[in-house]
């Protein structure tokens, strides 16, 4: 940094003092940084300040609200006419599908439910509207308009009618702020669908685009194929579009091959978007079965946990109903023998 | 004394309403040319009342910045409150520069201001900036006779003449 200290001006020269000054809050402004890049805790400040914060994003969303609002009363009839034909068709597709996956869905149900396992296919989702507020050039970040007080936490899973876009990162009262997935600081395990190779897709330093930096030189990858949500890690629940691979090249290094993908959700243009509530299953052993042993009826102990034996069933059964691991719902077939 | 009032109203507003300025997004193919405004409109008071403007305001206008902005606490103070001082330091010659000298002035400064943005994002961990991370400090320096003649004209109307 270029400070000019010896230059001598006549009109204003509070020279050292001024010197001084600068490197004070120079210096302040260092630990400042980087007491928050350690700790964090800039989110805590905002939480706190969230009072004045939040009507500051209110009002500064106004102006592309009231934009969008504008475009729409201005738009022609005849654009009107055309986008609102498309939905219809769109919802009456969508419709068709819909009635014909139900019955498979309900069939997978029940197989799943034969199997233990435990992700549905029913969407537990809320609405969230964005607000246009810019969060700084080259940030991938969009604010939405609710926060904590409609239950919503960091970690929560971000998409749109075409894929995940992002997931929350900070939350306060009314608001929360979401991270792209295009965000170079963000990564979401993924598996190509045609082929089930598991990979990492990363945000792109130039922005709008995926990498898939590491892939084997062996696997199969081509330009075209579609990414979906793994679900490995815990955070993102699998099977969710990402985004399509658009070309694959060797690294320089020559080990690996990478992949540019472009993300499946309207990243820029989306102004509604769902907001995950079930989280993928958590990674790590499930708990343990609570009620494991020996049935109550050989050991008559009066603290033992309840795991009432069912009166029509035969004893011998009863070592195999209390295996069901304890997260299984209550709706699952090996649960019934509670009374 | 009223006069006193209106002019400290107005400081204060033109500083809130670079911050709102900040805020508001571009439409999309637009927003890498969306200049600093918190630094255009905090240069423009440097060089009409530098006694008004201390390092101590851009600092706090800086976490200020920084909170609305929810990058990193103090990454916008250091910023500004180090071109407020190179600008405080060149002022007696900035202010009777020909406008488009001191366009040019606001470049350097503007440029300076992404070297250190960039400097302070590298050292936290981020990679290199595309390209268009550059455009912004040409924006503001063709803006800038723009703005220092709009809010010259605004405070000549408003009648608030300091000193």
């Amino acid at each position: 940094m270029a400070l000019n200290r010896d230059e001598q001006s006549p009109l204003f020269a509070p020279g050292v003092a001024g010197t001084l000054r600068l490197i004070v809050y120079l210096a302040l402004a260092c630990v400042l940084m980087v007491l928050d890049h350690r700790g964090g805790w800039l989110s805590n400040v905002r939480y706190g300040l969230s009072i004045v914060v939040e009507p500051v994003y209110r009002i500064a969303g106004l102006p592309s609200q009231g934009f969008q609002a504008a475009t729409v009363a201005f738009a022609d009839r005849q654009r009107l006419t055309e986008s609102n034909q498309r939905l219809r068709e769109d919802l009456l597709l969508a419709n068709a599908k819909l009635n014909r996956m139900a019955s498979v869905a309900e069939q997978n149900q029940r197989l799943k439910e034969l199997l233990d396992t435990q992700h549905s296919l029913s969407l537990n989702v809320q609405l969230a509207r964005l607000i246009g507020v810019d969060l700084g050039t080259f940030r991938h970040r969009i604010v939405l308009n609710v926060g904590a007080r409609d239950k919503v936490q960091a970690g929560q899973v971000v998409i749109d009618a075409r894929g995940v876009m992002g997931q929350i990162v900070e939350v306060m009262p009314t608001t929360s702020v979401a991270m792209l997935i295009t965000d170079p600081n963000h990564a979401i395990p993924v598996t190509v669908e045609r082929t089930g190779l598991r990979t990492v897709a990363y945000g792109s330093r130039a922005g709008d685009m995926l990498v898939l930096p590491n892939i084997p030189v062996s696997a199969d990858v081509q330009a075209g194929d579609k990414l979906v949500t793994s679900g490995l890690g815990g955070r993102f629940p699998p099977g969710f579009p990402v985004g399509e691979v658009r070309d694959v090249a060797q690294t320089p290094s020559g080990t690996f091959l990478s992949a540019q993908a472009k993300p499946a959700a309207d990243l820029d243009r989306s102004e509604d978007v769902l907001l995950l509530h079930d989280l993928a299953e958590q990674d790590g052993p499930p708990p343990l079965a609570p009620n494991a042993g020996p049935p109550s009826g050989l050991a008559p102990d009066p603290n033992a946990p309840t795991t009432p034996v069912t009166p029509t069933l035969p004893k011998v059964t009863s070592p195999t109903a209390t295996q069901v691991p304890a997260r299984a719902t209550s709706s699952t077939p090996a649960a019934g023998t509670t009374p | 004394m009223n006069k006193v009032r209106v002019r400290q109203l107005w400081f204060a507003a033109t500083l809130l309403l670079s911050l709102f300025l900040m805020l508001i997004p571009l439409p999309g193919p637009l927003t890498p040319f969306k200049p600093y405004w918190p630094a255009l409109i905090l240069l423009y008071w440097c060089l009409q009342s530098g006694d008004r403007v201390t390092l101590g305001l851009a600092f706090c206008l800086g976490v200020g910045a920084d909170l609305f902005d929810g990058v990193l606490l103090g990454e916008q103070a250091l910023r500004l409150t180090a071109m407020v001082f190179i600008a405080l330091r060149f002022r007696s010659r900035l202010r009777f520069f020909p406008m488009w000298q001191q366009s040019l002035a606001v470049l350097g400064l503007l440029l300076n201001d992404r070297v250190l943005l960039l400097l302070i994002r590298v050292f936290g961990g981020d990679p290199l900036p595309p390209p268009e991370y550059w455009i912004s400090p040409l924006v503001g320096a063709v803006l800038w006779p723009f703005v220092f003649l709009i809010l010259d004209d605004l405070r000549a109307r408003l009648r608030i003449h300091d000193t």
